[in-house]
């Protein structure tokens, strides 16, 4: 195939992930954009098994074992992809996009490797600069994707001295970059790898669970741009479109994420050199909280006007939309007026809730946003807060210092009463206590979300 | 290929890819974000690329690894995108 048709083929590729992206921010097309996405990287894949540059010959070299690879890349990512459960996919994300960053520093290895002495210093200075941010982009969302997963803490690791050793590692990793540009050899590059996969631990380690969605986000980003490097450095046009448009707008995205979570993008960012060791609050003392029966929850439901489904990761966790709209219906059927409350970052994720509600058919008019919800607290009588914490603690409006301070919530403190179905008194993902649990107006349904649902669904069909 | 044209794609992509997402709602984050993930995959063909470069055991190791990667990132990217939007299906503002 000759070097024009490859590279038009290669800008309809890249012009399918320009369409793919822009499907993809609205509702209704997102789905055909996902799929132009993965016509344009099927497309290009199989493109490249027909083109060669000069001096080699089809078919490609080593054939066999390329296509073995993919073999074994389909083989572990597809299933992994069809069975996660929903309350899993982002820390599948996470992963994907750390193998992401992985494929790209190691592409940028052997590449180097390959030239030798015949690099030149653009490309090296290319290199340098994707084998650091794909190696921070893999070790990065590893944890990210330990911490979503819970297996290990979920809070801010912060040790003493943090900052300086971070900021030290980062030195490092630029000192040995321009090591790398400077002298051109194997071990520096792989001390380089070394480093950079360090760097990458150490900053995600102090950031907290809140705060994780964005990372990933920005880590995406971070990858997408290592992508457009090892274009340069592959002489190859369309990994440098692809790869800067995934990295412009998920830059953008990660800035709207933040926004959305009311967070400084710069205070996410350099949370690593500026966190400093925090009192752990006199964490498990015991106090009174008013806990509930079905019975006592279907009671108030009956005679409630306005009641406001606030729904969280206990949701997702005990798979209870259905069940929680079976409960809505119900309370529909009785003349209530019923709203869910969404907080956009409910769940693990931006849009976990309206996904997961989503799959249990609720109607889109019953899905309220946090804006369009807050002034109605005042006039509901129930507000059910189901397997959700951080996005309702009012201490992210009264305690200044506190890790989610100035994060907007759902202030179902303002409705008449509050219900929380929990499964225990742990605190929420940020790992902060909730004043709320203690208020005098709450009552506590303690239980797995869909048994405790399915109990009081059953109770208040018998009133 | 010439610096100025690879300014110019990169400058150029930047701007598109500013202007594609600029305005997305908060439910669209997570496929979004997901979808974009699947997009960087696409370093699968950079992957092969230095495979059919490859001259010793090491860096076609290495080739081999970066394409098991690539590949579980672009078509699990694209899976779980798609499993993601399925959900949406159906309910039309």
């Amino acid at each position: 195939m000759n070097r024009t048709l490859y590279d038009l083929i290669g800008l309809a590729a890249g012009v399918a992930f320009i369409l793919a992206l822009k499907g993809l921010s609205h509702p209704k097309t997102a789905r055909r954009g996902n799929l132009i996405g993965a016509f344009g990287a099927a497309l290009a894949t199989l493109v490249v098994f027909f083109h060669t540059n000069e001096g080699s010959s089809l078919p490609l070299n080593n054939l066999g074992w390329i296509l073995g690879a993919i073999a074994v890349g389909l083989v572990i990512g597809v299933p992994a992809a069809r069975k996660v459960q929903m309350t899993q996919m982002p820390q599948l994300v996470a992963l994907f996009n750390g193998v992401g960053g992985g494929a790209a520093a190691l592409v940028a290895i052997v590449e180097y490797l390959n030239l030798g002495d015949t690099a030149t210093t653009a490309e090296v200075i290319f290199t340098v600069f994707t084998v650091i941010v794909g190696c921070v982009s893999f070790s990065g969302s590893i944890i990210t994707f330990m911490k979503l997963q819970e297996l290990m803490t979920t809070r801010p690791v912060i040790f003493p001295a943090g900052r300086f050793i971070i900021a030290a590692t980062l030195v490092s990793v630029l000192g040995v970059g321009g090591w790398v540009v400077n002298s051109l050899g194997t071990t520096p590059l792989l001390i380089l790898a070394g480093l950079s996969l360090l760097f990458g631990i150490l900053f995600v380690l102090p950031v907290g669970g809140a705060d994780v969605p964005i990372v990933i986000s920005l880590l995406n980003a971070f990858t997408g741009l290592t992508v457009a490097a090892s274009g340069y450095v592959l002489d190859s046009t369309l990994l440098i479109i692809a790869g800067t448009l995934v990295g412009a707008s998920g830059t953008i995205l990660t800035r709207l994420m933040a926004e959305a979570m009311g967070r400084s993008l710069f205070g996410t960012l350099f949370g690593a050199f500026t966190a400093k060791p925090q009192d752990v609050a006199a964490a498990g003392e015991e106090r009174p909280v008013r806990s509930g029966s079905p019975d006592d929850v279907a009671i108030l439901l009956n005679y409630a006007r306005r009641v406001v489904i606030v729904p969280g990761f206990g949701l997702a966790v005990a798979q209870a939309q259905h069940t929680v709209r079976e409960l809505a219906d119900l309370m529909i059927s009785k003349g209530i007026d019923v709203a869910y409350g969404i907080h956009p970052v409910a769940g693990r994720m931006p849009g976990h809730m309206n996904v997961l509600l989503a799959e249990a058919n609720v109607p889109y008019d019953q899905l309220a946003e946090m804006d369009e919800v807050n002034p109605t607290f005042g006039q509901t009588d129930v507000a059910i807060v189901i397997g959700a914490n951080d996005v309702v603690n009012p201490a992210a409006q009264t305690t200044p210092g506190c890790p989610i301070y100035g994060m907007p919530i759902l202030e179902v403190n303002n409705a008449a009463n509050i219900i929380f179905l929990k499964r225990s008194m742990r605190p929420g993902f940020a790992g902060i206590e909730n004043e709320l649990l203690y208020d005098p107006k709450t009552m506590l349904l303690f239980g797995d979300a869909k048994a405790s649902l399915t109990k009081v669904v059953s109770a208040l069909k018998a009133l | 290929m010439e610096p100025m044209a690879i300014v110019s794609i990169f400058v150029l992509s930047v701007f598109v890819g500013f202007e594609v997402v600029s305005k997305v709602s908060s439910t669209l984050h997570t496929p979004l974000m997901s979808g974009a993930n699947a997009i960087h995959g696409v370093i699968l063909v950079g992957a092969i690329i230095v495979a059919d470069h490859s001259t010793t055991n090491l860096e076609l190791g290495l080739s081999v690894a970066a394409i098991i990667l690539a590949t579980i990132n672009m078509v699990g990217g694209f899976v779980v995108t798609d499993r993601m939007l399925e959900m949406f299906k159906g309910n039309k503002k």
